[in-house]
């Protein structure tokens, strides 16, 4: 089942072509990482794809979706426990003029069970680890129970092991719904994702990691010569 | 003086612009408390300057015209922050630069209209620098009515604000109306600021509304706290600084503001998880 879709969608940022007919969709139970290189258009694609962006031309369409936007966007100096950060996913659910439920709550913690933060859910998020804010961003996009995930490049800045903990973390999410994953991380990206789909501007290639044993299409997305250590790290 | 002769003072009917002046010192202070904590929480404390300083056409229009003040500063408040708001919808300019530009202009034009009043200097000073004489009693059911509008406004409106604050593209994806809470955000400052600038004055009203809220954020690591820590300490400093006034024979405004400055200080060295000294304690 397809969750998310974009049908030759352009955009245009202050005059300049940022996604050039992209087509590509994500289903249920994938696994998606997006490849390309700085300014290639990856935030863009998935803000396009949340309606954040208007589209020159195209159609994107997306069932519920989850957003993790990346970690230094938000005021981790703000006082307030992880709980509330979590709960803050759910604004518009509970809606205006009103308070959290008991279901609202529930939800919250759920989804802190489900990133394995339920044990620090009073904790101030200042004083939290570069990964255990980034699963606090998972989570609060979790609590609406999304059936896709976007991820805006979450491992920027983390150490391996939290890298790790959360590569297992979405791979387990993947399974029940789907997750869409941009990255600058292309061997993890390669060794861990279902599909890769790779940009630069517009779609260079997609499909599974066995099937992108081209090194043309690597070269092409990334613009480096044929003695580049990308592709000797991606073994082709 | 004693606090028992300024409580005489405060009771004695001869003096009756003594009460009304800690009323309106006391109810400002606690709606500046209040919205302060969002000021200093997304590093707004330019536009509140700004907001402060734009006031001053519209206090200055209804002083000439023998209007209401509030009435006045609201409707030159108000129509500044909108005017940043949509300004800095265009990305070539950055938003401070905006900001910079428009309330340095509202003050201008301020002491345009006000200098072709009569009484000119010493308007001017009183508005500048605040004054606890010459309030008027319809003025404190202003300032106390104005005073739940915001609070109610800030207590339904809490989760909504708090989800802007903390991510903005979040907000944004979730559907949050974004630009008419950041509108009501800075109308909410520009009542606090107007309600305030008749005892403190228009230069020192930032005062209020930045250091109880720094000083509380310094006391705790829960909005909730601080949104109620904010306006204690500046209500609280807003009472002994008109007492020490009134004793010493000191501007008003200046020695609020040093009595607040004296707080943060405090906190600063002193608070229990993140104070200086208390730090320096812990660790030896």
């Amino acid at each position: 089942m397809t969750v998310l879709a974009l049908e030759n969608v352009t955009v245009r940022l202050g005059g300049r072509l940022a996604l050039e007919d992209v087509t590509m969709s994500v289903a249920r139970g994938e696994f998606t990482a997006l490849l390309g290189p700085n300014g290639a258009g990856k935030t863009t694609l998935l803000r396009a794809a949340l309606g954040l962006t208007p589209l020159s031309s195209g159609k994107a369409t997306i069932t519920s979706a989850g957003y993790v936007p990346q970690r230094h966007e938000f005021a981790w100096d703000f006082p307030a426990s992880v709980q509330d950060v979590v709960l803050s996913g759910l604004v518009r659910r509970i809606g205006l003029f009103r308070r959290p439920r008991v279901t609202h709550w529930t939800a919250v913690w759920d989804a802190l069970d489900r990133v394995r933060l339920a044990g620090l859910r009073n904790r101030p998020i200042g004083e939290l680890s570069g990964g255990q804010r980034q699963r606090v961003l998972v989570a609060r996009a979790l609590a609406l129970d999304p059936a896709v995930l976007l991820l805006d490049e979450p491992f920027t800045g983390l150490d391996m092991p939290s890298q790790e903990v959360l590569t297992a973390l979405f791979g387990t999410l993947a399974r029940e719904r789907a997750v869409l994953m941009a990255t600058h991380d292309l061997a993890a990206a390669a060794y861990t994702c279902d599909r890769l789909v790779l940009i630069n501007r517009s779609v260079v290639a997609a499909g599974a990691p066995e099937e992108l044993r081209d090194r043309e299409v690597w070269m092409r997305t990334f613009q480096v010569g044929a003695d580049s250590h990308l592709l000797k790290a991606l073994g082709i | 003086m004693s606090p028992l002769d300024f409580l005489a003072d405060l009771t004695n009917p001869d003096l009756a612009f003594l009460p009304k002046a800690l009323a309106v010192a006391v109810m400002s202070a606690i709606m500046c408390g209040v919205v302060g904590c969002y000021v200093v929480l997304r590093g707004m404390a330019f536009i509140g300057d700004a907001v402060a300083h734009a006031v001053f056409p519209g206090l200055a229009v209804a002083f000439v015209l023998s209007g209401s003040l509030v009435l006045g500063g609201v409707t030159a408040g108000v129509i500044t922050a909108l005017l940043v708001a949509v300004f800095s919808q265009n990305r070539r300019i950055k938003e401070d630069s905006v900001i910079g530009i428009f309330f340095v202009a509202a003050f201008a034009l301020g002491i345009v209209i006000i200098s072709r009043a009569p009484g000119y200097a010493g308007s001017l000073q009183q508005f500048l620098f605040g004054s606890i004489t010459g309030i008027p009693d319809r003025d404190l059911f202003v300032v106390g009515g104005t005073g739940l509008v915001l609070v109610l406004a800030v207590v339904l409106l809490h989760k909504e604000l708090v989800a802007v604050t903390l991510d903005r593209e979040m907000a944004r994806a979730l559907g949050l109306p974004v630009f008419w809470l950041d509108v009501i955000l800075y109308v909410l400052v520009t009542l606090a600021v107007v309600m305030a600038v008749q005892t403190i004055g228009n230069i020192l009203v930032l005062a209020l509304l930045v250091t109880p809220a720094a000083a509380a954020r310094l006391l705790t690591d829960r909005l909730i706290v601080m949104m109620l820590l904010a306006p204690a300490i500046g209500a609280g400093s807003a009472l002994v600084g008109l007492y020490l006034s009134w004793s010493w024979d000191l501007p008003v405004g200046g020695t609020v503001v040093l009595v607040l400055t004296a707080v943060f200080l405090l906190a600063y060295l002193l608070a229990p998880r993140h104070g200086v000294l208390t730090r320096l304690v812990r660790t030896t």
